[in-house]
């Protein structure tokens, strides 16, 4: 570590505790110390609840204090001013101006009622009294800056819902470097978007930090990341800082036993190789998905959204096919409408029959035999129910079991599968974290006894050693009970660890179909090898095969 | 089930019961001090007055006469019973039977020893002051004022329960069904609701009125074809958000059928905006029915209710008492449901933390 002179923020014991009423305390942040000199970029990292964003947050003062609190020796010093108790007036004037701050999720942090013209326009106002040409001028200069140059006029007037994902992250960083920032902060930019953005967007920030010389404090929970971008890390579990210091020398020589679980845990292994030859259990023939666009006042359909268009694919009793492609090309969709959620058409055979022509009630037997598991683990459990209540839902509907005895023994068999302790069935999906509500959503498929899932990106909302854990579980499920996977992601390397057939689409079309080794050694199209570099690399590639 | 897993479930039952997102909200609630007054002063109040029979009453709760027990308040007996002249039901404010009795025994009178639609003979004009007699005064026909707001009060709180479940239960079916299928569905069902809430509920009242002799089941069943529309709009939006969740599609998968995927599923989670409500709509049927009794379109003609109370208070300036008694027992109800969904609001919002 290269402790010069005075590093630009200092951070030195600081401690975090939230009140929990009734005189209970909670310490999520416990006598962290790191600093940050200035045009460095030093990464926190650590799963989530570790403490990282609560720590970032803490810097600009932007807790909600008095519910949160700063234990007496907590100091955090910027370029020599203690900000732990400063005044609110002289926080406004660091807030946004000389730290700024990027949020992880760009859905929710753009105002949707302000055009990207008065989002941006509104630091400029508030730090340096600019307005009306001035203004504008340089927010078009910011937008060229963070890569939105083309019709950047036009951008100006775009309403954030009119941008997408990496857009809109991309108007935050330039948000942010409205005032050309001493530190700019970024929780998590990149987790809520796709691998092609993620490596986009990262390019970017690595850019700008060499070109205006900024120190950056980035947190993440994932090691890639790290080692893509920061210059120093500082490994964080459960509020306290376990081991810090160059990123090469942490990497090559890890010390701290959680270092090391953390450099293990990313998803690997391969789908094991066979020879048998089973039967198709579920086979379509060119699904498509039509959503009409509507327009004037008879509504009529003047056109339509091709969210999956003409698709074929077969899958194999026992196999595991990954959907790839990025967001918007019509994964999720697709698994829907093999599963009739979503209406859809052409031919959908389950072990030989059409199930498009069924009726609902027709269909019900057979929805024993398909099941889906969500990407969101904190959307798919119902809040209201405790967890045996949800394992036990489908057993109710297929009357599997004679009396509530036997179903609780089923529910407990499965919760054993998916490695949860049987007693955790009385509690309520909000006691548990992301990586146990998967395994909830999976035993709650399982009980069923399926002979089809559809996984829809079930590992994206999870931390990478969680991820590495569910492959682990699907794949073994997979072995005992010859399950059939549609397995859907935007992220290559869990697709490489669980697939044997990988179907690649774009905009509802298949771009690349073929065997997993085949497509992951020698991929035949540019979309493929842009989204491999992103994977893999987290490199962007610039032939224009991907979204910006 | 054997023996230990039975003690098993037992100790697990009352923790499933309470889940700890209703235990957080009982404390919040039990920490906001004027809903918990409020909630306390109700209840005892309404159960006082369910028992009105035993506190304003002209007849006796018990009578001893000559060796055996009577029960008045429950049963009716003939005057010759306690050696009267008349087969008729006894009056016991009669001084002639009041003397037969207390020959041969005693009487033990309620609190009020007037019913809600007992004249005071004594009197010489009405209404009558306040006195240690009447301790309200009595109204415009010589009954005592304490006594009819008891009975008034019941049968006002009454009817606010029954026509609040009533009405929420149609509200809430109807908005389920409208932001649950959306589409043409909820188009006509929403045309139809804005055709049907535009008409002068009022004046449609007084002229079914007319027609029919208006009693409480009457009453309550024009009421609600009004009253169901204020939920709609709440349970129809949580419908329309809930509709999309995973957890809903999750069910979806598993061959829920629509009506239990509404019903065990969205509308749960849709229970924190209704219940927020139910209290205005409590309070608004409160007010529905009193107003119908001032304008005389309410309850049959001497039945005890505070709307009544308010029309003769404004028929009778002169006697204030009528009014001020009127208008305080209405304020305080209205503003202890308020005051109670102030704390209910509180304890359901889950932004809220402790203090």
């Amino acid at each position: 570590m290269n402790e010069t002179a005075t590093p630009l923020l200092d951070v030195r014991n600081l401690s975090v505790e939230f009140s929990l009423g009734g005189g209970r305390r909670f310490a999520a942040v416990d006598d962290v110390s790191f600093s940050v000199a200035k045009g460095e970029t030093l990464a926190l990292v650590g799963e989530s609840g570790s403490g990282k964003s609560v720590s970032a947050l803490s810097i600009l003062q932007l807790l909600p204090y008095p519910v949160a609190r700063h234990p007496a020796g907590s100091s955090i010093t910027f370029a020599g001013e203690e900000l732990v108790g400063a005044p609110e007036h002289r926080l406004r004037q660091v807030r946004g101006n000389r730290i700024a701050m990027v949020f992880q999720e760009p859905m929710t942090s753009l105002n949707p009622l302000h055009t990207i013209e008065k989002q941006i326009g509104e630091t400029l106002l508030i730090h340096k009294g600019m307005t009306g040409a001035a203004a504008r001028a340089r927010i078009i200069e910011l937008l060229r800056l963070v890569g939105l140059g083309a019709q950047a006029e036009k951008r100006l007037d775009a309403y954030p819902h009119q941008l997408s994902g990496g857009q809109r992250q991309r108007v935050m960083i330039a948000m942010a470097l409205a005032n050309e920032p001493d530190l700019l902060i970024a929780d998590e930019p990149t987790t809520a978007v796709d691998v092609t953005i993620q490596a986009q967007l990262l390019r970017l920030l690595k850019d700008l930090q060499t070109r205006f010389g900024m120190a950056m404090l980035f947190i993440t929970h994932d090691l890639n990341v790290v080692r893509k971008i920061a210059d120093r890390v500082c490994v964080m579990r459960n509020g306290k800082i376990v081991e810090a210091g160059d990123v090469k020398t942490v990497f090559a020589n890890p010390q701290h036993e959680y270092t090391r679980h953390l450099i293990a845990a990313e998803p690997k292994g391969r789908p094991p190789k066979r020879t048998d030859q089973p039967q198709a259990v579920m086979e379509a023939n060119d699904i498509k998905v039509w959503f009409p666009i509507k327009a004037g006042v008879f509504r009529r359909t003047v056109g339509h959204v091709k969210a999956v268009d003409g698709v074929s694919l077969a899958l194999k009793a026992g196999r595991t096919l990954g959907v790839v492609g990025e967001s918007g090309s019509g994964k999720t969709t697709l698994g829907l409408a093999l599963l009739r959620l979503e209406h859809s058409e052409g031919q959908i055979l389950f072990k030989g029959q059409d199930i498009r022509a069924l009726r609902a009630g027709e269909l019900r037997p057979l929805r024993r035999e398909m099941q889906i598991v969500f990407q969101d683990p904190f959307g798919s459990l119902s809040p209201r129910l405790s967890v045996g209540e949800i394992i036990a839902e489908g057993l109710k509907i297929h009357r599997i079991g004679a009396d509530a005895a036997e179903r609780d023994a089923m529910i407990v068999d499965a919760l054993n599968e998916v490695r949860l302790d049987p007693e955790t069935r009385h509690r309520y999906p909000h006691e548990f974290s992301g990586g146990q509500r998967q395994r909830i959503a999976i035993a709650r498929a399982l009980v069923l006894k399926p002979s089809f899932l559809v996984l829809d990106e079930p590992t994206s909302a999870l931390d990478m050693s969680v991820q590495a854990q569910i492959v682990e579980l699907m794949r073994e499920l997979q072995a005992k009970h010859g399950l059939a996977y549609l397995f859907i992601s935007h992220d290559l390397r869990v697709v490489r660890a669980l697939a044997d057939e990988v179907l690649v689409l774009k905009d509802g079309h298949v771009v690349e179909h073929g065997p997993a080794d085949a497509i992951f050694e020698a991929p035949q199209q540019d979309y493929t090898k842009a989204l491999m570099a992103a994977a893999f690399a987290l490199e962007a590639v610039e032939t224009g095969a991907v979204r910006t | 089930m054997s023996a230990a897993q039975a003690a098993q479930t037992a100790e697990a039952a009352p923790r499933a019961r309470l889940s700890p997102l209703n235990r957080r909200r009982l404390a919040i609630f039990k920490s906001h001090r004027r809903g918990l007054w409020s909630l306390w002063i109700f209840v005892v109040l309404f159960v006082l007055t369910l028992f009105a029979e035993l506190i304003a009453n002209d007849k006796p709760i018990l009578v001893r006469y000559d060796g055996a027990f009577y029960v008045p308040v429950l049963v009716s007996y003939p005057e010759t019973a306690f050696g009267g002249e008349f087969e008729t039901e006894a009056v016991y404010t009669d001084p002639e039977l009041v003397r037969l009795i207390e020959e041969k025994g005693w009487m033990i009178w309620p609190p009020i020893p007037f019913g809600n639609r007992t004249v005071d003979g004594t009197l010489d004009a009405f209404p009558a002051p306040p006195s240690a007699r009447h301790w309200l005064g009595t109204d415009d026909q010589g009954r005592d004022v304490v006594a009819r707001v008891i009975y008034g009060y019941r049968i006002s709180v009454l009817f606010g329960l029954v026509l609040t479940v009533l009405s929420s239960i149609v509200g809430i079916v109807a908005g389920a069904v409208q932001g649950y299928f959306g589409g043409w569905i909820d188009l006509g069902l929403q045309r139809f609701i804005e055709i049907w809430g535009g008409l002068p509920q009022l004046y449609l009242l007084i002229i079914l009125a007319a027609v029919v002799e208006p009693n409480f089941w009457w009453l309550l069943g024009l009421l609600l074809l009004f009253a169901w529309m204020g939920l709609v709009d709440v349970v129809r939006a949580e419908f329309l958000r809930g509709r999309n969740f995973d957890y809903v599609r999750a069910a979806r998968a598993l061959g829920a059928t629509d009506a239990r995927i509404m019903f065990a599923h969205i509308l749960p989670n849709a229970m924190v905006a209704t219940l927020t409500f139910l209290p205005f709509i409590l309070n608004g049927s409160i007010l529905s029915l009193t107003s119908l009794d001032f304008l005389g379109f309410g309850l049959p003609p001497g039945s005890p209710s505070l709307g009544d109370l308010l029309a003769q208070g404004k028929n009778n300036l002169q006697a204030p008492w009528l009014a001020i008694t009127a208008f305080v027992v209405l304020a305080m109800l209205l503003s202890l449901v308020v005051f109670i969904d102030e704390a209910f609001r509180d304890a359901f919002d889950p932004r809220k933390t402790f203090r």
